[in-house]
């Protein structure tokens, strides 16, 4: 499976939502565009346009919103949107009753602004000597497909030995404390975190927005620990979309999970119920590194050694061997320490994991050198057959050289929110 | 820093105003369903109703002059109720507060002086909380404390004066974090001095390069002290400093506070400073007494909220018990940080501990900024 969805809903609340049915949808629209308006009432209360549209050209029309609400968080399968801010927060209280009441304002929260609708009573017409619920920089801005993803870290069942939310038994054993990976920097003040929050959006003040608004909801019961914008999308989902190209102009994660698979999803990516935490069934499982690239170094290295390191020509994005960008890789053809082929299921026991990574750029570092990377988001079933076996693989990489893990976290996101429930309400009921 | 309008509001001013009122020339233009219009020019300030119901109103204000204009809403005493500043020329805000039944003056302040010509409006209909009498107690207690606080900076600045004039750097030294604590306890009232706050508090850094050679107050001589070592030929600054407290002190008898914009408001710009100046270090760059300013801030949103409480528990239990612990965690976490009666250099803290005193901070400013709404019923 080589998909890659560039469109699509999420394919738990909308049972059909295969190739054909979305390739049915988006020429329907094309054919309304031209037909007028007249009949797009009727089109969308047959087809669900409300959730994601598509122009004529099969992207998202960004400025659509994607439903909070759903048997599965939205922000995992959901088409990858074009900006993140990604949050990890600690928990600064003790008190589990303040951490379900936060978890519940935040839920209200986030189902307005995915909604496009500003937070409480909104940003204008309160009292002129009062703060405004909402911190108004995203009036008069579309809902842009934001989507609000939680996830719960080690640290929320257990800190310092300590049971703080009597949590601890529930803590599900995927959620594994992550194992030190040859080339690891990681660095404390971006790692780790009791909670996290992704925020992606086509807008990436739609996103910022978003976080801001739950930092300062959080305030006296979370505190930020760290946070990372991401500008470009490195993965994408889309069957016959041009997978998006990372900083060193390559084309990395063509084989991802699309996220139309009903089926690759329920193999790799959704927690079962009969994997050892019930509260987690429908959930999945996230690892965020930030992996700092040493852009300089990079971009002295020779083309064909460029090719070489990653298994796959630069232009087209074909597999070594191979003409087209999606045709299927033969492992013997690349290097034996090429990315790919370290990388690719067929050297990891079919191990497949959903990425939706981003690049991000924070500026340039003391030295005048580009403070870039890719931050990578991975969804998974169980993190010990997904990332940590990928990525035990991935130590002889020849692409090390030229790259450092300096950031991680991971996070068990629970399933999604039905209306009138709240984030994480599996695991405190 | 702002020039306290409540300077030219006093009481007689406001009545005459009143007499000069120039009323209705009516056009409010287009305006939003239920908003008041009001049209300031450089000499009227016309109000489309002047018989309003009690509660929430909306004041949709235009200034078609040629003058920054202000809005204020005065009691019959002539103090401020609620203002808007800084209505640029041309443009066009709304105003949001509310009025419990009762006449009030409105005032169009061209030039942002506090005076300008004004209209009287009657407000019937149902009390919101705001009328509540236990408000006016609060204010006037309000204001004997920050009476006593500005008096206690004024002792304790006399005798640091005294040891800068004698050229005693260690004394002085000692003396100089003390006697700022009173004035940081009331800064957001003692703010409203715009001619004399810049002259007694401002940071070298904060100042532009042509306000350089004019600077003075408390951290000329904090750094004369620390980074020169000497005070000498820096006695007139002192005794400047000393002048410029009294006629705070002076000034302060002749202001009305109010609850809403001077107490619960003020508490929340009292966390702003620790937020954005102490949790820095950027106030104390050479003393690094960041710490002792610090709790001066707090003590002084604590008092606030002290002589408030009562009124929050009762309107909102769950803000009561958030600004409880958030008040609770600050200074639990100031503790760590006393030593010998006082607090350590700031330039001995480390990251994690900023970071824990800003989020300690930011927990506790949240809430405190929901006061205001609370308070205004």
């Amino acid at each position: 499976m080589t998909g890659e969805i560039e469109n699509g809903t999420e394919s738990n609340t909308e049972g059909d939502t295969g190739t054909e049915r979305r390739r049915e949808r988006m020429s329907r629209r094309s054919m309304l565009g031209l037909s007028g308006t007249g009949l797009i009432a009727g089109a969308a209360a047959g087809v669900g346009l409300d959730r994601t549209a598509f122009a004529k050209e099969g992207r998202p029309v960004s400025t659509e919103a994607v439903s909070f609400y759903g048997g599965h968080q939205a922000g995992i399968a959901t088409p990858v949107q074009d900006r993140l801010h990604f949050a990890a927060f600690d928990v600064m209280t003790g008190d589990r009753a303040k951490l379900v009441r936060l978890l519940k304002e935040w839920t209200e929260a986030a189902a307005a602004m995915t909604a496009g609708r500003p937070v409480g009573d909104g940003a204008v017409g309160g009292l002129s000597v009062a703060p405004p619920d909402d911190t108004g920089e995203a009036l008069g801005l579309p809902a842009s497909r934001l989507t609000l993803t939680i996830g719960f870290g080690p640290g929320l069942f257990e800190k310092d030995g300590k049971d703080r939310f009597g949590l601890r038994a529930k803590r599900p054993a995927p959620l594994v404390d992550l194992p030190h990976f040859p080339g690891d920097n990681l660095d404390p003040a971006r790692s780790g975190g009791d909670i996290a929050v992704q925020a992606c959006a086509d807008d990436p003040q739609v996103a910022v927005h978003a976080i801001r608004n739950l930092a300062r909801i959080g305030f006296g019961t979370v505190a930020i620990r760290w946070s990372q914008l991401g500008f470009g999308k490195t993965s994408s989902t889309t069957p016959d979309a041009q997978t998006p190209r990372n900083l060193f102009g390559f084309k990395d994660g063509t084989e991802n999970i699309a996220g139309t698979d009903a089926d690759l999803l329920g193999k790799h990516v959704w927690a079962g119920r009969g994997d050892g935490a019930p509260w987690m069934a429908g959930g999945s499982y996230l690892v965020a590194r930030r992996i700092r690239m040493h852009i300089e170094i990079w971009d002295r290295t020779p083309l064909g050694e460029q090719e070489d390191i990653i298994g796959r020509d630069k232009g087209e994005g074909a597999p070594a061997g191979a003409a087209r960008e999606h045709d299927p890789v033969v492992l013997e053809r690349l290097k034996r320490d090429s990315h790919v082929r370290l990388a690719h299921p067929g050297s990891n026991g079919g191990a497949r994991i959903l990425r939706r990574g981003y690049s991000f750029t924070d500026g340039t570092d003391g030295l005048g050198r580009l403070e870039a990377g890719l931050f990578f988001l991975a969804y998974q079933r169980d993190p010990r057959t997904g990332f940590v076996r990928i990525q035990q693989s991935l130590a002889s990489d020849a692409m090390n050289e030229y790259i450092q893990h300096v950031g991680s976290g991971i996070f068990a996101c629970p399933p999604g929110v039905r209306k009138g429930g709240y984030w994480g309400e599996t695991l405190f009921a | 820093m702002r020039v306290a309008p409540y300077l030219a509001a006093t009481g007689v001013a406001a009545v005459s105003m009143t007499l000069l009122a120039a009323c209705g020339d009516g056009d409010g233009g287009k305006t939003r369903a239920g908003a008041i219009a009001v049209t300031a020019t450089d000499k009227s300030c016309s109000v489309a109703k002047t018989d309003l119901t009690a509660g929430k109103v909306t004041f949709e204000i235009t200034n078609k002059g040629s003058e920054v204009n202000e809005f204020e809403v005065l009691r019959p005493d002539g103090s401020i109720l609620a203002e808007r500043e800084n209505i640029g020329p041309g443009t066009k805000t709304d105003f949001v507060t509310k009025l419990n039944p009762g006449s009030y003056t409105l005032l169009c302040s061209a030039g942002q002086t506090g005076k300008g010509p004004t209209t009287t409006v009657t407000v019937t209909g149902k009390a919101a909380g705001a009328g509540d009498p236990r408000l006016a107690t609060a204010a006037a207690e309000y204001k004997t404390y920050v009476l006593a606080q500005v008096n206690d900076s004024y002792t304790r600045t006399e005798a640091f004066v005294a040891a800068v004039k004698a050229g005693d750097v260690a004394k002085a030294k000692e003396l100089y974090a003390p006697s700022r604590i009173g004035w940081e306890s009331v800064e957001s009232v003692a703010e409203k001095f715009g001619d004399l706050d810049p002259r007694m508090d401002a940071r070298e850094a904060d100042l532009k390069p042509e306000e350089r050679k004019n600077w003075s107050g408390w951290h000329l001589l904090e750094k004369a002290l620390w980074k020169d070592g000497s005070v000498k030929g820096k006695e007139k600054y002192a005794d400047q400093l000393l002048k410029d407290l009294g006629e705070v002190r002076t000034r302060l008898n002749t202001l009305t506070l109010d609850p809403v914009n001077d107490m619960a408001a003020g508490a929340k710009s009292l966390m702003d400073e620790v937020a954005t100046g102490k949790v820095t270090g950027e106030e104390e760059a050479f003393s690094h007494t960041d710490l002792v300013d610090f709790k001066g801030n707090v003590d002084g949103a604590k008092k606030v909220y002290d002589l408030l409480r009562p009124i929050v528990r009762e309107r909102d239990a769950a803000l009561a018990a958030d600004l409880d612990g958030g008040f609770k965690d600050v200074y639990d976490l100031l503790a760590k940080h006393e030593k010998n009666g006082s607090y350590v250099s700031y330039d001995t803290v480390g990251e994690a501990d900023r970071k824990a005193l800003s989020d300690a901070v930011n927990a506790l400013g949240e809430p405190l900024s929901k006061l205001a709404k609370v308070v205004a019923g």
